[in-house]
């Protein structure tokens, strides 16, 4: 658990890290909250010649709001985001979904931009990304540009960034009335990641649900949409009965991983099981 | 003195631990906070393959990095001798294999130690096992116990075919099969004890000192037992007179039984301390504890369990493979066998019982005594089978117990199995209690209604008896258990000239707290201030020999040996006071501190005072030699058994299978208690890592040997949010082996509990038609078991 040898910068500002980025290429790694990077550093199976911290660019901190949206910056820590006060009034469900990741060690350091870098397939951020329709904006050589969640989560470990960009903030909508979100888990015991995850949002208009989304993590190798299931409940009142066949639907278009702590099969079902209960919560909560 | 006339000052009050204001403020020192001057550090090299032969090693390039003191190969090492193992299962042939320091032309399970690089830090060290070149040429891997055993499996040791180390019984065969074949109800299952990892919070590690002028060593490590470790590693692995070495546990944080043991790291140090001539450090990170050190349990059983419709048990077979891992660690044998086989019946008077245990080599790492060491996996077997004996029946858990219990009067109890007589208890009693705080009646009645609404829950019953207080070194020893010395326990208790109290000890704490109990005792009894009295230990150089710190032994035996001493210590005093008082030593009363002649309290002669007389022996009676200083080895008559019941309730989630472990009753009877703050800890500790197998825990290695759980990120162990507050309480039945009246709780609540939280999942689940199910009762294995009855049905 001692990591191979590798050369540390201390990057100030968002352009160096860019240019550090650029200057190393795919031997370095960003190095954000480490809590992904210093575990896989420790057994070797990452060995980057070139770390770049960028745990102390002060561009990078920092949660707004502007009425509309919350602008979180990447490097704000779980910890931060969990007990913002804006977040928690305009957006309980990142509040809530971020204050359950690992442990308190883990939440003081974590950092929001770290987890949508690294998408781990089991990773929770991911699917509220997702299911909030969040923005990724990221800086790069040549300037800022902004990702859609939904264009976000490419692969296992693959996001659609490219090497040499850095994270810089993350959109979130702020909810109104009418809207509501929820996350719901199965937790694995020892790693307390997701073996599934599921975050839905609803939006009611005049006791109809006018728009649905859902995002899945933790079951297959990469964060996804559940579109059948989303347009299932689109058109209903939102009651049990049409939660119940909407997350019938739930569970298409994943790639499901099976492994000793869950099988394919049992993920599967999970996955209707807790879509069942992330729409149930939205809904209760977007009926306000 | 009579544990019914025991004095109860400090003796069975809640004293806070003396060691915890330096171990919770970070004072502590344990192993890695160690520095010595010039100090090296090693990194051991570990075979990635779980069977394979050594073609060739190049150390070359690992010998020329920058930084590299020296690289070994096991062929460096031929002068040890392998690791020993020190307690063979009795009365039959073993077919022993154990570790060599580094392996030398085959690996047997990934993580078998292949090379030695020793540098001037730890990074380096690290750095350059990867320059190390092996060449391997892979055989085939077997991990399961019972596949091992099969015609065609792959074979691990020359000596042992079939991979099987003993076949050993216990038991009257020809009566147990007898009573299943005439039986009216016959309950069978396969029941299976995963292998665990027993994690203690400190992983373990050795550092070792050579003195060229004296040739003598100084050896740091993380053990439960230094004396024995210097015993071992001199006489059997060195081949030097034991005086030439000095072993010291410094603070241990945690042991479980993986600290018991000799391992590798204690003798690979040593030797290239010497070789090198300077100190060498190794201390394990947790993917290395979690390869190569010691895991626990790992059976895989066939029982069968006979009895009559009205509820009464008639006999029980019992069939187990134990998988003992690639080598035999120091007492693995010994587990399965005399602390499990012999006591496979716990609470129950059943006439007819026998018990058939082989034990396996695989290519996994080795397996010893863990928490419970045996007596879990005997206590799980026999309460599962009851609960399932009782559901076949129709009848409640438990009125079954009830019904099969070894009366009161009973004892002592011979229960056929070789064991020697269960000491004293009161199954009943306890059984009643717990059934009482959980409001068992009320319980059921709320089961009844949950179930109409669509919820599930369920409640676990466990009846337990164990051992402790090991033991009579004419029973264990050599020629009757195969145990390969004695198992006694030493107490010095010196009063110094100012009255001050010292006491060395062979026992040693590792969380058991003995630096307050044994100090709660000697104050009692001797009737000085608890802060007058020191307990030294964990140093080879200035304790007696004792054996160590585990089986829950330390109380019974080593505190055992303390009050003796102690009360050698008083009749001496009792002399010189008579001199100084010039009156009769038989007329003299020992009280409170004081020493007086019967009838003149007043004219009393305090302990200070004598022992000062005693110190500067200007005028002592005549031929007494000076000072206070008294000795026992204490080897007891009898093991001691305590015994409780244990009750879990849950809740499944049908949907999801997740098992909320609602409420936790523990009543124990250990005898009588010295603290019972730290026998709570004690339970506490026990329960959760009881409830950790039943729900969370489980080491598992793929086909080719692989350990798929070989970090923190898959091997799930407690946390305080996983568990439930835990209801303890207690019944006091005391031992009549000791004068104190105690029997031991270190173990006794990992002994109990796995097996409650399981009767109460299957309970849960009755409604679907499951009967069994294996742990850990994870989501998805409660999810299958529900949807595999439902097929079935």
């Amino acid at each position: 658990m001692i990591p191979a040898p590798f050369q540390y910068y201390a990057a100030k500002t968002v352009n160096e890290a860019i240019g550090l980025l650029q200057q190393h290429g795919d031997d370095a790694k960003l190095l954000a909250g480490g809590h992904s990077l210093l575990p896989a550093l420790k057994l070797r199976l990452a060995q980057p010649a070139v770390l770049i911290d960028i745990s102390r660019v002060s561009e990078l901190k920092g949660i707004t709001s502007d009425g509309d949206r919350l602008v979180i910056g990447a490097g704000a820590t779980y910890y931060e985001i969990a007990t913002n006060e804006a977040v928690r009034a305009g957006c309980p469900v990142l509040a809530e979904c971020v204050g359950q990741i690992g442990d308190i060690q883990v939440r003081n350091r974590g950092t929001i931009g770290g987890s949508l870098a690294h998408a781990d397939p089991a990773a929770d951020l991911p699917a509220v990304a997702l299911a909030l329709g969040a923005t990724i904006n990221v800086m790069g050589p040549n300037g800022a540009r902004s990702i859609a969640a939904d264009d976000m989560f490419v692969a296992m470990l693959t996001t659609a960034l490219s090497s040499d960009e850095v994270i810089t903030t993350v959109t979130f909508p702020i909810l109104g009335k009418g809207e509501g979100a929820a996350y719901a888990k199965l937790r694995h015991p020892a790693s307390r990641y997701a073996i599934v995850g599921v975050a839905a949002y609803v939006k009611l208009d005049g006791g109809t649900v006018s728009a649905c989304r859902i995002g899945v993590t933790g079951a297959g190798s990469v964060a996804v949409r559940q579109p059948a299931a989303e347009s299932a409940l689109v058109g209903t009142s939102g009651d049990d009965a049409a939660i119940a066949a909407a997350a019938n639907a739930a569970g298409d278009g994943v790639d499901y991983l099976g492994d000793i702590h869950a099988s394919a099969e049992y993920r599967q079902a999970m996955v209707k099981v807790y879509t069942r209960r992330a729409l149930t919560e939205a809904v209760r909560r977007a009926r306000g | 003195m009579t544990a019914e006339t025991m004095p109860t000052k400090l003796v069975g009050q809640a004293i806070k631990r003396r060691e915890d204001p330096q171990l919770i403020t970070g004072q502590g020192s344990f192993l890695d906070d160690i520095k010595l001057p010039g100090m090296t550090h090693a990194c051991v090299l570990r075979s990635p393959y779980a069977h394979a032969k050594i073609k060739s090693i190049d150390t070359s390039k690992a010998k020329a990095y920058p930084g590299v003191v020296a690289v070994f190969t096991g062929e460096d090492m031929l002068d040890l001798n392998p690791l020993p193992c020190a307690w063979q299962a009795g009365r039959v042939k073993n077919n022993v294999n154990t570790p060599r320091v580094l392996a030398v032309g085959e690996v047997h399970f990934a993580g078998d130690p292949v090379a030695l690089v020793i540098a001037e830090d730890r990074y380096i060290a690290r750095d350059a096992c990867d320059l190390i070149e092996v060449e391997y040429e892979p055989l085939p891997v077997v991990v399961d116990a019972k596949k091992a055993t099969e015609p065609g499996a792959p074979q691990l040791h020359e000596n042992a075919p079939n991979n099987i180390v003993m076949e050993w019984e216990a038991g009257d065969k020809a009566k147990a099969d007898a009573a299943i074949a005439a039986a009216e109800v016959v309950v069978r299952e396969q029941i299976i004890n995963q292998r665990l990892i027993p994690t203690p919070m400190e992983t373990r590690g050795s550092i070792a000192r050579y003195e060229p002028a004296t040739g003598e060593f100084t050896l740091w490590t993380t053990s439960q037992a230094p004396h024995v470790m210097r015993l071992v590693l001199t006489a059997f692995v060195f081949g030097i007179p034991e005086t030439k070495l000095r072993v010291i546990s410094p603070n241990v944080g945690g042991g479980f039984g993986q600290k018991i043991f000799c391992y590798n790291d204690m003798a690979f140090t040593m030797w290239a301390a010497r070789k090198i001539g300077r100190p060498v450090k190794f201390v394990e990170d947790r993917s290395e504890n979690y390869k190569y050190s010691t895991h626990g349990r790992d059976h895989i059983t066939d029982v069968e369990l006979a009895g009559n419709r009205d509820g009464t048990i008639t006999g029980l077979r019992v069939t187990t493979y134990a998988n003992l891992g690639a080598y035999l660690s120091t007492i693995a044998p010994g587990i399965p066998t005399t602390l499990y086989g012999r006591i496979i019946t716990g609470v129950y008077r059943i006439p007819a019982a026998y018990v058939k245990v082989y034990g396996v080599y695989t290519n996994t790492a080795m397996v010893d005594a863990y928490r419970g060491a045996g007596r879990p996996e005997a206590s799980y077997l026999i309460e599962r089978m009851v609960d399932r004996f009782a559901a076949e029946i129709g009848m409640d858990p438990a009125e079954v117990r009830r019904k099969n219990f070894i009366p009161p009067d009973a004892f002592p109890y011979d229960n056929g199995l070789g064991l020697l007589p269960y000491d004293s208890g009161n199954y009943e009693a306890a059984l009643n209690k717990a059934l009482e705080i959980v409001g068992y009646a009320d319980f059921r009645k709320q089961q009844e209604e949950a179930r109409k609404q669509g919820r599930y829950l369920g409640i676990g019953i466990s009846s337990y008896v164990e051992i402790c207080g090991v033991a009579p070194s004419k029973w264990i020893g050599l020629p009757g258990e195969g145990w390969g010395a004695g198992l006694w326990e030493s107490a010095n208790v010196r009063v110094h000239l100012t009255g001050k109290v010292v006491v060395t000890t062979g026992s040693l704490p590792h969380g058991q707290g003995v630096e307050t109990t044994f100090a709660q005792i000697v104050a009692d009894e001797l009737g000085v201030p608890y802060d007058d009295v020191v307990i030294e230990h964990s140093d080879t150089a200035g304790t007696p020999f004792g054996y160590g710190t585990y089986g829950s032994r330390s109380l019974a035996v080593g505190g055992t040996a303390v009050y003796r001493s102690v009360a050698k210590i008083k009749e001496k005093a009792k002399k010189i006071a008579a001199h100084m008082l010039e009156a009769n030593p038989d007329d003299m009363v020992y009280e409170n501190g004081r020493v007086y002649v019967k009838g003149s309290p007043d004219r009393a002669k305090t302990l200070a005072e004598i022992a000062l007389q005693a110190s500067v022996a200007y005028d002592l009676p005549e031929g007494m030699e000076p000072f206070l200083d008294e000795t026992t080895y204490y080897d007891p008559p009898n093991c001691t058994f305590p015994f409780g019941t244990h009750i879990a309730i849950v809740e499944v989630d049908p949907d999801t299978g997740i098992v909320d472990l609602k409420r936790y009753v523990a009543v124990d009877d250990c005898g009588n208690v010295i603290n019972p703050m730290i026998v709570d800890g004690q339970i506490h500790g026990g329960i959760a890592q009881g409830v950790a197998q039943a729900l969370y825990e489980r080491a598992v290695y793929d086909e080719n040997g692989q350990l798929i759980t070989g970090t923190l990120m898959d091997y799930a162990v407690p946390a305080a949010h996983m568990l439930p507050p835990f209801e303890t309480d207690r019944t006091v039945t005391p031992s009549p082996v000791n004068p104190m009246g105690v029997k031991g709780a270190g173990e006794a609540g990992t002994i109990a509990s796995a097996q409650a939280v399981m009767n109460a999942v299957i309970d849960a689940l009755s409604p679907f038609g499951v009967k069994h199910m294996q742990m850990p009762a994870t989501p998805e294995n409660v999810w299958k078991a529900i949807r595999a009855a439902q097929a079935s049905s």
